[in-house]
């Protein structure tokens, strides 16, 4: 993509009248480079109240103060990202620019594709190609209709499900409530520019004593293409309402940005329950750790009343570099919040992830289960913090640490942080390493199945605790996504 | 069925199987019996192919074709079963489910479309009551937790499920009670028929009281010191390894 010299010019007249923009713009991109003018440049392309440009530009003068950047403590190599060597406002490609066919895309991507068993119609919106997307829109609905009966079947029930952006439109209020309350703006250094320049991302409200009947995923989301660099999430479930949220897709997708800083907001009021189940799957550059998306993410969940409960499940199997520790404050009483979590590095993966429990409230509970897979050259590192406050009586937490490792140039590492207060709590942790034994894969292939079948079926038996809570359907897809994910890994 | 010739093999250059010659015929059963570190086990794991054995010299061919070269699984799927000694645990994988993925692979590799699972389930549950294995057995984790008497019934129900030419049984019978003894016996003997063959690895005479062999090999240093038919197993346990050597 050419920055087009029109779009230029409108940054440059930007920087001159406080309030440009007055024409109508084509152009699809902005120039590469972070300033105040590109975050008022993309918060006029999105039609953005003043309160949230002023947001923005106070993340903006955040970011500029800090004296932090890439965080230097994470068990993570590699090199940093220039933030002036960026664009920052990307509208979605132009049908011309896009692969006219399968047949230009990358058949490692089509092979996955195959793997996977994903339809060619599907495979074609994922990669890309040219005119896809509205086909796609049938492919994943089978019919346009049945999108909109999805749409109508939650308005009824009151809830919101859209993008972030028309959240900001239609619902003012709530966003203007609850943005920045789980992560605020100058949490890291991440969260920062992501609240400076956050393209797009989903929104969802459950009112009081709604169960949400489906889950709500992305997927269905069509016009989340193209948030993935800068998404910000929000999620408010309501007194005893009840929302369980997929993200992400196992069908590895193309992205040209090296550099995803994405937030996640979840807030649960009075026994409310939160479910959010994450697939994650970018690119992880090649064999050797040739590119590869660099992913720092902040999400982070508030069970903010009494009895409320909030649940992050996630698989990572993309990206070069993962750092993000999805987390839960449990403020409200007899709340509880729950981390699963299977990531796998392999090649030159490396992952710096888990989460953090903050006891507030009394008989406050959490759960941490973590299985961490490494093969290849991969290197793989359980971070996690169990935090008890003073005033948080009767807290109970339990955490499962477990790393298996593939083949002898990988690596494990766990650094738990367990800060407890009170001396009512009960905390427990538990962490084991172990490799897949020659005996257990000489057992598999005297039955018959092949050393890579073996590979993994030990492995999916080793996360099926995770994989237990995820829906049905994404449990599945999981699955075959690690064994496509673990090609190589033996022999 | 199996012959194996001038065979010798070494596990970190000490020699463990010495110039063996073997061969077992279609439809025969054949005990190899020798006391500890006689090579027996290391005679199992090389018919099916476990990495980590040098082969010297010598050959083991399956129904005419050399099997040294052929990876194990292939070698599985081509009929050749071992019942391990000491069954490996394979946590959070429900036994029908690595059941199921053992026959389909085996069935892939000789072009036969996956099993109907209602049918794979069938006999999966028709076997385990025949080995009088609860019905929960099939959805616990692969031998994890099992007792002794379990992972080897466990071993039998694969066998009787995945139905090999040639049943390589390495010391079937340690650690069972009587009443799983019989139990195992009775499956074996019930499997056994002109069209297959067992080597049946173990030390003692008990199990040979119930599968009857037709010939019997008394195993020591790596090679063959004696053979005969049923007689030389009443022999052997009133005289002990010790006149073999």
């Amino acid at each position: 993509m050419r920055t087009s010299d029109e779009t230029t010019k409108l940054v440059e007249e930007a920087s001159k009248y406080k309030y440009g923009f007055t024409t109508n713009i084509e152009q699809d991109l902005a120039p590469k480079g972070l300033n105040k003018n590109i975050v008022r440049f993309i918060s006029k392309k999105k039609n953005e109240p003043k309160w949230l440009l002023n947001w923005r530009l106070k993340a903006f003068d955040t970011l500029e103060k800090r004296k932090d950047n890439f965080p230097t403590w994470a068990n993570l190599k590699y090199n940093k990202i220039d933030l002036q060597d960026i664009h920052y406002y990307a509208a979605p490609k132009s049908e011309d620019d896009k692969p006219k066919s399968l047949e230009e895309v990358d058949p490692e991507l089509l092979r996955a594709y195959n793997k996977l068993g994903i339809p060619l119609k599907e495979q074609e919106f994922l990669a890309g190609v040219k005119n896809s997307h509205k086909v796609a829109v049938d492919a994943v609905f089978d019919s346009v209709s049945v999108a909109t009966t999805f749409k109508s079947e939650l308005s009824k029930l009151g809830i919101i499900f859209c993008s972030f952006s028309e959240a900001v439109a239609n619902h003012p209020d709530l966003v203007k409530k609850y943005l920045g309350t789980v992560i605020p703006v100058n949490d890291n250094y991440f969260s920062t520019l992501n609240s400076a320049v956050f393209s797009d991302g989903s929104f969802v409200y459950i009112p009081p004593g709604v169960r949400c009947p489906m889950e709500l995923s992305t997927y269905f989301r069509i016009n989340a293409a193209n948030t993935g660099q800068f998404e910000r999430t929000l999620i408010i479930a309501d007194k005893n309402s009840y929302v369980s949220y997929l993200e992400g897709c196992t069908a590895p997708m193309r992205d040209e940005n090296q550099l995803h800083a994405a937030v996640v907001e979840l807030v649960a009021l009075e026994n409310a329950e939160i479910k959010y189940s994450t697939v994650q799957n970018w690119y992880p550059g090649d064999k050797n750790g040739k590119g590869g998306i660099y992913n720092f993410v902040t999400k982070r969940g508030i069970c903010q009343e009494a009895h409320s409960k909030i649940s992050w499940t996630q698989v990572e199997t993309g990206s070069a570099v993962t750092w993000k520790y999805p987390s839960v404050i449990l403020k409200g009483d007899h709340s509880s919040g729950e981390f699963y979590s299977v990531a796998l590095s392999h090649n030159c993966q490396q992952a710096d992830t888990g989460t953090k429990m903050i006891h507030i409230g009394k008989n406050t509970s959490s759960r941490i289960v973590s299985k961490g897979i490494s093969a290849g050259r991969g290197q793989q590192t359980y971070r996690g913090l169990v935090s008890i406050l003073p005033k948080a009586d009767n807290t109970k937490n339990f955490t499962q640490c477990d790393s298996l490792l593939i083949g002898n140039d990988c690596g494990a590492h766990t650094v738990p942080y367990i800060d407890v207060r009170n001396k009512s709590s009960d905390v427990a942790h538990e962490a084991s390493t172990s490799k897949i034994s020659e005996e257990q894969l000489f057992f598999c292939l005297q039955r018959g199945i092949t050393e890579e079948d073996a590979t993994a079926l030990i492995v999916n038996g080793f996360c099926r605790e995770v994989f237990k809570s995820l829906p049905m359907e994404f449990a599945v897809e999981a699955k075959k996504l690690l064994e496509l994910s673990l090609e190589g890994a033996v022999g | 069925m199996l012959k194996i010739s001038n065979l010798s093999v070494s596990v970190e250059n000490k020699l463990i199987i010495n110039n063996l010659d073997l061969e077992i015929g279609e439809g025969k059963k054949v005990a190899v019996m020798g006391p500890n570190g006689s090579g027996k086990s290391t005679l199992s794991n090389v018919i099916s192919g476990k990495p980590g054995y040098n082969i010297k010299e010598g050959s083991i061919k399956f129904e005419d074709t050399d099997i040294l070269k052929i990876n194990p699984d292939e070698r599985a799927a081509m009929g050749i079963f071992m019942a391990f000694q000491y069954p490996v645990e394979i946590p959070g994988i429900a036994n029908s489910s690595f059941l199921r993925t053992a026959i389909n692979s085996i069935r892939k590799k000789n072009n036969i479309e996956p099993v109907n699972t209602r049918i794979f389930l069938e006999e999966l549950n028709q076997i385990a009551s025949k080995l009088g294995l609860d019905k929960s057995f099939l959805s616990r984790d692969m031998n994890e937790g099992f007792s002794g008497g379990e992972k080897k019934k466990n071993e039998i129900l694969q066998l009787l499920l995945l139905k090999p030419k040639l049943c390589v049984l390495d010391e079937i019978d340690s650690g069972l009670d009587i009443d799983s003894l019989k139990v195992i016996s009775k499956g074996i003997s019930e499997y056994s028929n002109k069209k297959n063959s067992m080597l049946i690895i173990t030390h003692y005479q008990r199990l040979l009281d119930h599968v009857i062999p037709d010939e019997v090999h008394i195993f020591n240093k790596g090679k063959i010191v004696e053979s005969g038919d049923h007689d030389l197993v009443k022999i052997l346990e009133e005289k002990g390894y010790k006149e073999f050597s």
